[in-house]
Order: C-alpha cells, then sequence, then structure tokens
C-alpha cells in the first residue's frame, strides 16, 4: 500500500544502504575522477568483498578484521587490473571487464561454489546488520568519516599528488619523473580495496553474500558521484575542498538510494529500476560535454 | 653534458608511411651550452629532443646525459636528468591542480615519492620568492589552479617547474610558439634569466630565425633529420637573417624553398 508511514518506515534503511554504496563511490571516484579511467572491476570487487567477508565470518574472524582482509583481497582485483592496463598494454575498461568476468568464478570458489552464502546475525557476530538500522547508519557514518580523513591525507602526500597529477595530464606527470603506470596500478589497487570493504559492509548488513550483488556496481558509483557534483556545484558556485568533494561522493550514495526507496514506494516494478538509473546517469555525464559544445569550446 | 653519438630513428619501418626522422645524427653539447636548433618542418628538430627525452627508443645510436647512458632508460627515469617545455602551454603543467602543487611535483623530480606531506611550509616559502622573480603576480596567487592562468603564464611556470630542480639538460620544443609576440618576449627573457642563473645546457628549438640568432652561444640548423650548419661563439653572433635563409637554401638545395618564408618569420 502507499502511505506515507511506510515510505517513513523505510527510508533509514534507504539511507544504511546509500552510505554504503557511497563509500563504495568513492572507490570509484578514486579511478574515475581522480585518475580519469572506468575502471569496471568493480562489479566482481564488490562481490569478492562481500564473500570474503561473509566467509570469514563464518570461520569466525572478527568482522572489523573480515573488512580488513576484505580489502586487501580487493586490492589484489585492483592491482589485476592496472598490471594487465599498464604492462600488457589493454585499454583500461577491457581489462577491467576482463578482471570482473574472471572474479565471476573466483568469487564463487570463495564461496565453496554456492551462489549465495549466509551469515545468520542470530548466530554471528556482525559489525552492521539491518536488523538494527540506527546502528547501521552510526558506524556507516563512522566509517564514511574514516575513509574521507585517509584519502583527504592520502592526496596530500607526495604519492597521492603524483597520483593526481597521472590523472590530470599524463604528459606532465611523465617530464616531472613520475613513474605513471606504477600510479595507475596503486590507484586501481586502493579504489577496488574500498569497493570490496564496501561489499563486506554490504554482506554483513544484509547478512549474506551473493554471486550477484555487484551487478551495475558501477553505475551506482557513478550516479552517487555525479549526484554528488550536482548537489556541491549547486551549493558551493566557486569550487569547494576536496574534503567537501569526498563528503558529496557518500552524500549522493544516499540521495540515490532514497531515490530507489521513493520509486519503490511508488510501486513502480523494481525491475524497471536498472533503467531508469541508466537513463538518469546518461543524462548526468551528459550535461557537461554539452554545455562545453554550447559556448563553443 | 649531452652527447648524442649516431643515432637513427624510422617511423612505420617498411611501410608505405616510413620516414627516416634521424640518420646517423651526432651531437655533443658542453656544460652551460645553450644551443638553438632550427630548420624547416619534419627536419627532425622535435624527433632529436623527443629523441633525448626518451618517448621511444632509438633504433641505433647512444645518447648520454652527463655521461650517464640513457639510451635504453624510460621516459620517467631520464626526467631525473632533463626538464622540458613544451610547445603546447596545455601540456607542462596539471591544469586541475594548484600552482603550489605543479611546483613541488617538479621539485621531487625524479625523486622517490612517498607518504610524506607533499608541500611543507618552508617549500612554500621558496615557490613564493621563486614566483615572485618571474614578476607576473602568480606569487600571490599560490592556490589558484593552473588552468585558470594564461597561456603564457603557463608556460612561464612551466620554465620555473623545469629548473626549479636544476637539471643537467634543458629541452624547449617551440615553447614560444603557441603565445603572442609581446607574450613570447617576455617568456624567452625569462628563459635566458633562468638559464643563465643555474648554468643551464639548453636545447632549445626555435621557428624563429631572429630569436635563434639572438640567444645562445652556438646555432645549428637541421634538414632531413641531419645537422648540416653548426656556428658557435663570435661567428654566431655576427649571423645575420638573411645569411642563414642564403645558406638553408644551398644546403638543403633549395628543396624547400616555402619554408625560407616560415622561417624568416
Amino acid at each position: 500500500m502507499i502511505t506515507f508511514s511506510n515510505l517513513i518506515y523505510r527510508l533509514p534503511g534507504g539511507v544504511a544502504q546509500g552510505l554504503i554504496w557511497g563509500i563504495m563511490a568513492l572507490g570509484i571516484y578514486i579511478t574515475f575522477r581522480v585518475l580519469n579511467v572506468s575502471d569496471l572491476t568493480v562489479d566482481g570487487s564488490f562481490t569478492t568483498g562481500g564473500a570474503v567477508t561473509i566467509m570469514c565470518i563464518l570461520a569466525g574472524v572478527n568482522p572489523i578484521l573480515a573488512l580488513l582482509i576484505s580489502f586487501i583481497v580487493g586490492i589484489l582485483t585492483g592491482i589485476a587490473t592496472g598490471l594487465i592496463h599498464t604492462k600488457l598494454k589493454i585499454p583500461a575498461i577491457l581489462a577491467g571487464i576482463l578482471v570482473q568476468f574472471g572474479l565471476y568464478s573466483i568469487n564463487l570458489h570463495i564461496m565453496n561454489m554456492s551462489a549465495n552464502v549466509s551469515a545468520n546475525p542470530d548466530r554471528f557476530n556482525l559489525l552492521i546488520s539491518m536488523r538494527n538500522v540506527p546502528n547501521a547508519i552510526l558506524i556507516g557514518i563512522i566509517i564514511s568519516i574514516v575513509h574521507i580523513i585517509v584519502l583527504y591525507w592520502y592526496f596530500g602526500t607526495e604519492q597521492g599528488s603524483a597520483i593526481r597529477a597521472t590523472g590530470n595530464n599524463s604528459n606532465m606527470a611523465l617530464a616531472q619523473g613520475i613513474n605513471i603506470g606504477n600510479m595507475k596500478v596503486i590507484g586501481f589497487g586502493i579504489g577496488n580495496g574500498i569497493v570490496a570493504l564496501a561489499g563486506g559492509l554490504m554482506g554483513q548488513y544484509q547478512g549474506f553474500a551473493d554471486i550477484n550483488m555487484g551487478r551495475g556496481a558501477i553505475v551506482i558509483g557513478l550516479a552517487a558521484i555525479i549526484i554528488g557534483e550536482v548537489v556541491i556545484n549547486f551549493i558551493f558556485k566557486k569550487g569547494c575542498s576536496f574534503y567537501t568533494r569526498l563528503t558529496s561522493v557518500i552524500i549522493g550514495g544516499i540521495i540515490y538510494y532514497a531515490a530507489m526507496v521513493i520509486i519503490l514506494w511508488l510501486r513502480i516494478d523494481s525491475n524497471d529500476l536498472k533503467l531508469f538509473t541508466a537513463i538518469i546517469v546518461t543524462i548526468f555525464l551528459a550535461i557537461p560535454n554539452l554545455k562545453v559544445k554550447k559556448g563553443g569550446k | 653534458m649531452l652527447k648524442i653519438d649516431n643515432i637513427s630513428k624510422t617511423f612505420n619501418p617498411g611501410t608505405i608511411n616510413q620516414k627516416v626522422a634521424l640518420s646517423n645524427l651526432s651531437l655533443q653539447l658542453e656544460e652551460g651550452d645553450f644551443v638553438t636548433v632550427i630548420g624547416s618542418n619534419g627536419a627532425g628538430k622535435s624527433t632529436m629532443l623527443n629523441a633525448i627525452s626518451g618517448s621511444w627508443f632509438v633504433d641505433e645510436g647512444k645518447i648520454f646525459v652527463d655521461d650517464i647512458d640513457v639510451t635504453l632508460m624510460s621516459e620517467y627515469q631520464r626526467a631525473r636528468y632533463i626538464g622540458r617545455v613544451f610547445q603546447d602551454p596545455l601540456m607542462g603543467t596539471a591544469a586541475d591542480m594548484w600552482i603550489e602543487e605543479n611546483l613541488a611535483l617538479a621539485s621531487r623530480r625524479g625523486k622517490s615519492r612517498g607518504l610524506r606531506v607533499g608541500i611543507s611550509r618552508k617549500e612554500r616559502e621558496i615557490y613564493y620568492e621563486k614566483l615572485k622573480a618571474l614578476n607576473l603576480g602568480l606569487e600571490e596567487r599560490l592556490t589558484t589552479k593552473v588552468g585558470l592562468l594564461s597561456g603564457g603564464q603557463r608556460q612561464a611556470l612551466t620554465l620555473l617547474m623545469a629548473t626549479i630542480q636544476k637539471p643537467k639538460l634543458l629541452l624547449l620544443d617551440e615553447h614560444t610558439a603557441a603565445l603572442d609576440p609581446s607574450t613570447a618576449k617576455k617568456v624567452l627573457d625569462l628563459t635566458d634569466q633562468l638559464v643563465n642563473e643555474n648554468n643551464l645546457t639548453t636545447l632549445m628549438i626555435t621557428h624563429n630565425m631572429q630569436d635563434a640568432i639572438d640567444h645562445g652561444n652556438r646555432l645549428i640548423m637541421m634538414n632531413d633529420g641531419i645537422i648540416i650548419l653548426d656556428v658557435r661563439g663570435e661567428e654566431k653572433a655576427s649571423l645575420t637573417k638573411e645569411y642563414l635563409i642564403k645558406k638553408f637554401n644551398e644546403l638543403s638545395n633549395g628543396t624547400l624553398d616555402n619554408d625560407a618564408l616560415l622561417l624568416s618569420k
């Protein structure tokens, strides 16, 4: 039934999931906005993170440690894409698709060849769970803040600056003696590490990992980044700090998922959601390009 | 300081587009030499600079910078010894990063980049002073994105970046060609200033004959991938445009008459 109280009841859960997608979008932000390439590994590495976390928890590993293990495994998937791209000279998009494709089998192996594995919150100690949404929101916010602070610090270091220069102008980076291949591999690694960690959070939140849980992650991440940019461009006409930019990605994730909750509340067929998302992301990605054309540049 | 020993480079070998860009080219620069390079389009000037900076490997021959064999070093490894300014003002700087961030990246040219802070407070003071010496007012805009600067300002900044950590060799690839005449003159004056202050060994390509005569202590003319004229010292100081054009037509067998126009710009 479409009642307002029903929507109010559902929204907090949407916010909690939005936070997790927002954290994942931070990982995509590193490749998409900092390195200026589209990394399609994420659809696979998100699932990898979920699978690794749930399997660790089933094996009795502490849920926070399980997330850290997912983070490291995620870095490895990113490094694989980075090396295929830089050493074998395969375009980044294709390298990502190849790794993502291969990860499907690896993810199944991680989950002992079953399409989904669950960790019952009654029996296992989970960091966050949909059983306790306020707690999930609180922890989601804390993890977001930690990510934003660490990323802000990292991209201010010598190495982080070198990665930014590589993405901004690889010619200039080369002329300054920056090993742009290595910088890309590091960027892909960190990005996918964060994506996998978010996958682990999602696995804990919903209480299971599913072989298809990462499908469309790249599009959701792009949606979060773009929605966040629209918001900050609206509020800060004269540009803003890197802190604000990173925060906007998280907020973009929340807005995206809250919108999904509303659409579902309106009883729109959930099978059409992907089409809506694809159309919205296409429009927002196109707007800057069309504006430039109009300006005659 | 720079020794090019018999290098050759052919692009697209064995295809219909085969082009011999450099053939058995040799050149030696002493420390502090400021060499201007002229020649028609396709003469191999930029190809020579790209061979030195490592955009690709040469087919034959060796390249030494300060007795270090760089022939098989990759481009980013050679950057440790070489400062570069490109023709396109957009190429030498990172547009979305601040002026001070660009300078900090340049100050670490060829050094390992770890997890230390990207710019220290002390560095900022140095950048302030160095920018002040350029007389462009950029010292008050350390946290301005480079993309907001004019082409001339960006070229001046790129020059400073190429020299802020003294390179063994400075390569200037028509770095004033995309600027209007008065800005080009400012950037050239700045080039002289920085080269003299640091006693830099420099190779400067130019399309402007007068600039080639007015700057540096040695002039070389290239055609078809080889050096056809090499003048230095007193003799160079007394060169005239007319003489160079005449010489060019003689040495290149007048095959490229149209380029005389271009060269005498």
